[in-house]
C-alpha cells in the first residue's frame, strides 16, 4: 500500500507531535509514504472565502501532482480532506471549470485528469486497509480507556462532497477505530460539532465558549481523553482548554488526543515517542491508567 | 411497518415543568413520514402532544425540529430512512430557539434577526423613469437564496447560536445576501454599501465559524454559510475590510503565497493587527504554554519546492479581482 502523502501545514507546525507520530504508525501498519514537497496548502476554507477558485486551483495543483506519482493522496487533518473534497467535487462535476483551472495550472506544466480519491488516514484505515487486520498489530489494546470522538467540521459536512451516500461507513469511522483499539466509546451530542478554531482569532468568546462546551460534556460523561483526526480542533481544544475553563469558571483537563497518537499507544509505542509530553493538557491520568507511568 | 418514536416533550403547564423522553409504539405505512407518524400520535394515542405543521409538502416552513440529533422538515423526512436497527426515531424540538410546548419552539429570536436585516429593497440615488430593471441572470442566481422557507432549521443546527444568541445567524445573513446580490439595492451599480458595513460588524458575517451544518440541514438547498462567504467576498471587494476577520482572509492568502504554507506565528498578528497591542498580549500566556511543551510552530517557514511557480499561480487568480 502506497499514498501520496499530504500532511498539512499545521501537522508540522502548531502541532508538530502529529507528522512524526503518523509517519511511525504508517511505517508499523507497511503502509508506504511518498512526500509532494511542491504542495501547498489547501486554503483550509479561509482562503476560499476570498477567492475559491483560486483555492480549488491550488488543491488542483496537488492532485495532479499525486497523479503524476500514480498514488492516491493520503490526509491526516479533517480541514485538508474536507476542503480537498470540496474542491475536488466541483471540478468533478463540472468539465469546463476543470478545464478552466488546468488552463491556470498549464503554465508549469501540470494538468489535472480528475482522478484524484483523496482520503483521510482514518478512512484509509477502515476502507483500504481494513480494521480486522489493524486489530492484529495491536499489541496493547486501550482496554479500560474511555474515549470521546470529535471528528472536525470539515470530515463530516457537507455528506455530498465527502461522498457519504456512497461510504456510510464514513459517519461512523472515529467510533469503529475506537473500539478496534480496544477502548470503550463515549458517545456525545457534540463529536461532530464544531471546536471553534476558525473564529479564535475573530471572536474568541465563542471560540472558548465551544472549547468549554465540548471538553466539559465530555469530561461529565466520565471520559478519559477525546482523540480527533483533525489537528486544529487539536489546536483548539487543547492549546486553549486552560483559556476555555477560566472563561466557564470550571475545572476541566480533559486530554485530547490526536488519532494518529491513540493508535500508537495501542501498537505499543511509547508515549515519549507520540510526542504526548507536547500536549497543554496533561495526558499523565491516562497513561497511569495504561500502566504507562513509572 | 413498526416504529417506535421517541419524543423528547416539555409541558409549560405542568405542576413541576421538566423535560422528559416519552416513547410510542405503533405500525405506519412504508412510505409514511416522520410528521406522518406524529400526527398519528397527536390523533389516535396523546391528543396532547403538541408541534407545528400545516402544508405538509415542505412549502409552508412549519415543521422543522430535530430527528435524530439533526434539524430537518418531519414532512419531508421519510421514516424508513431514518429509523435505526430496532426501528427507533428519536424526536426532538428544534434547537437554540426556546421551547413553548413539546415541539413548539419561540420564534422570536428568528424573526427579531431577520428583521434586522432589513429584509426590503433599500435602492439609492434617483428612482428611474420606468421600473427598476434587473437581469434574468442575476434573479436565477437570487431565487436559489429566495426558496427559503423560514422553517428555522439552520438557525436550530448553527454552531455560533448554540454559544451565542447575539449571532444574526445563517437564516438572516442568507436574507442579507438576498439584497446585496441584488442589482436594485444599493447604489447605481447594485453595491450594498451600507449594509455591508452593518454585516461586518461584531456578531454579523465574521462571526461564522464555516461549520456547514446551516448547509447539511437546509432542506431548500439554499446553503447559508456559502452566502456568508460571498457577503465576505462582497465586503472584501467593497474595500470594507477593517475586521480581524477581513484581515484573516487577506493575511492567509499572503502568507500561503510566501512559502506555500500557513505560517502560524504571523497570521494570528496580522488578523487582529500589528498596532493592536491588547490583542497581542492576550496571545502571550497561549504562546509561552505552548513554547514551553515544545508546541511551537517554527518561526521560519520552509518554502515548498518550486514556490516561484505557486507565486506565479496566486499572482494571476489574484490579480483580475483587484482591478
Ligand atoms: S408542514 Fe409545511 S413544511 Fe412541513
Amino acid at each position: 500500500m502506497k499514498y501520496a502523502f499530504f500532511p498539512g501545514c499545521v501537522s508540522r507546525g502548531g502541532c508538530p507531535e502529529l507528522y512524526p507520530a503518523a509517519k511511525m504508525i504508517c511505517q508499523r501498519l507497511g503502509i508506504e509514504l511518498e512526500e509532494m514537497p511542491g504542495a501547498s496548502c489547501t486554503g483550509a476554507g479561509v482562503l476560499q472565502e476570498k477567492n475559491e477558485l483560486l483555492g480549488d486551483a491550488l488543491n488542483a495543483r496537488t492532485f495532479a501532482m499525486a497523479e503524476k506519482l500514480g498514488l492516491q493522496i493520503m490526509t491526516i487533518c479533517s480541514t485538508c480532506q474536507g476542503v480537498m473534497n470540496q474542491a475536488n467535487y466541483r471540478m468533478q462535476k463540472d468539465p469546463e471549470y476543470l478545464a478552466l483551472i488546468n488552463s491556470h495550472l498549464a503554465d508549469e506544466g501540470l494538468e489535472y485528469k480528475g482522478t484524484a480519491e483523496p482520503k483521510h488516514l482514518l478512512w484509509i484505515l477502515i476502507e483500504d486497509y481494513g480494521l480486522d487486520k489493524l486489530k492484529e498489530i495491536i499489541t496493547r489494546p486501550l482496554h479500560g480507556v474511555r474515549l470521546a470522538p470529535f471528528y472536525g467540521c470539515y470530515i463530516v459536512r457537507p455528506t455530498e462532497a465527502l461522498d457519504i451516500e456512497q461510504h456510510p461507513e464514513r459517519q461512523t469511522s472515529l467510533e469503529q477505530l475506537i473500539e478496534t483499539l480496544g477502548a470503550t466509546v463515549i458517545d456525545f451530542a457534540g463529536k461532530t460539532r464544531c471546536c471553534g478554531f476558525p473564529i479564535l482569532t475573530i471572536n474568541e468568546k465563542n471560540s472558548m465558549a465551544m472549547v468549554a462546551k465540548h471538553t466539559s460534556e465530555v469530561k461529565d460523561l466520565g471520559a478519559d481523553a477525546m482523540i480527533t483526526p483533525c489537528p486544529l480542533c487539536h489546536l483548539n481544544l487543547d492549546g486553549y482548554q486552560p483559556k476555555a475553563a477560566a472563561q466557564a469558571q470550571r475545572p476541566i483537563g480533559m486530554p485530547i488526543l490526536h488519532m494518529p497518537q491513540a493508535i500508537g499507544l495501542a501498537m505499543g509505542i511509547s508515549p515519549k515517542e507520540l510526542g504526548l509530553q507536547r500536549h497543554i493538557m496533561s495526558v499523565k491520568p491516562l497513561l497511569m491508567k495504561l500502566d504507562l507511568v513509572g | 411497518m413498526d416504529v417506535t418514536i421517541k419524543v423528547r416533550r416539555f409541558d409549560p403547564d405542568a405542576d413541576a415543568p421538566e423535560t422528559y423522553w416519552q416513547e410510542f409504539n405503533f405500525e405506519i405505512e412504508d412510505t409514511a413520514t416522520v410528521l406522518d407518524a406524529l400526527i398519528k400520535i397527536r390523533e389516535d394515542m396523546d391528543g396532547t402532544l403538541s408541534m407545528r405543521c400545516s402544508c405538509r409538502s415542505s412549502i409552508c416552513g412549519s415543521c422543522a425540529m430535530r430527528i435524530n440529533g439533526h434539524a430537518c422538515l418531519a414532512c419531508k423526512t421519510q421514516a424508513r430512512s431514518v429509523m435505526d436497527k430496532e426501528n427507533t426515531i428519536i424526536v426532538e424540538p428544534a434547537g437554540v430557539m426556546p421551547v413553548i410546548k413539546d415541539l413548539v419552539v419561540d420564534f422570536d429570536l428568528f424573526w427579531k434577526k431577520i428583521e434586522e436585516v432589513e429584509p426590503y429593497l433599500q435602492p439609492e440615488g434617483p428612482e428611474p423613469e420606468a421600473e427598476y430593471a434587473a437581469s434574468n441572470e442575476s434573479m436565477l442566481h437570487l431565487s436559489g437564496v429566495t426558496a427559503c422557507i423560514m422553517c428555522g432549521a439552520c438557525v436550530s443546527d448553527c454552531t455560533v447560536m448554540e454559544v451565542d444568541p447575539t449571532f444574526l445567524g445563517p437564516a438572516a445573513l442568507a436574507k442579507a445576501y438576498r439584497f446585496t446580490a441584488d442589482p436594485r439595492d444599493g447604489d447605481a451599480d447594485g453595491n450594498s454599501i451600507d449594509r455591508l458595513k452593518q454585516l461586518v460588524k461584531p456578531s454579523g458575517m465574521w462571526d461564522c465559524t464555516r461549520c456547514a451544518e446551516c448547509v447539511q440541514v437546509c432542506p431548500k438547498g439554499i446553503a447559508p454559510m456559502d452566502r456568508i462567504m460571498a457577503l465576505r467576498d462582497q465586503a472584501i471587494e467593497a474595500g470594507i475590510d477593517n475586521s480581524n476577520g477581513a484581515r484573516h482572509a487577506e493575511a492567509f492568502v499572503e502568507l500561503v503565497g510566501h512559502s506555500g504554507q500557513i505560517d502560524e506565528l504571523r497570521l494570528p498578528v496580522k488578523t487582529v493587527g500589528i498596532t493592536n497591542i491588547p490583542a497581542l498580549m492576550s496571545f502571550l500566556p497561549v504562546g509561552i504554554r505552548a513554547l514551553t511543551h515544545g508546541k511551537m510552530p517554527p518561526i521560519f517557514h520552509k518554502n515548498i519546492e518550486n514556490v516561484r511557480n505557486l507565486r506565479r499561480l496566486i499572482k494571476k487568480l489574484e490579480e483580475p479581482k483587484q482591478e
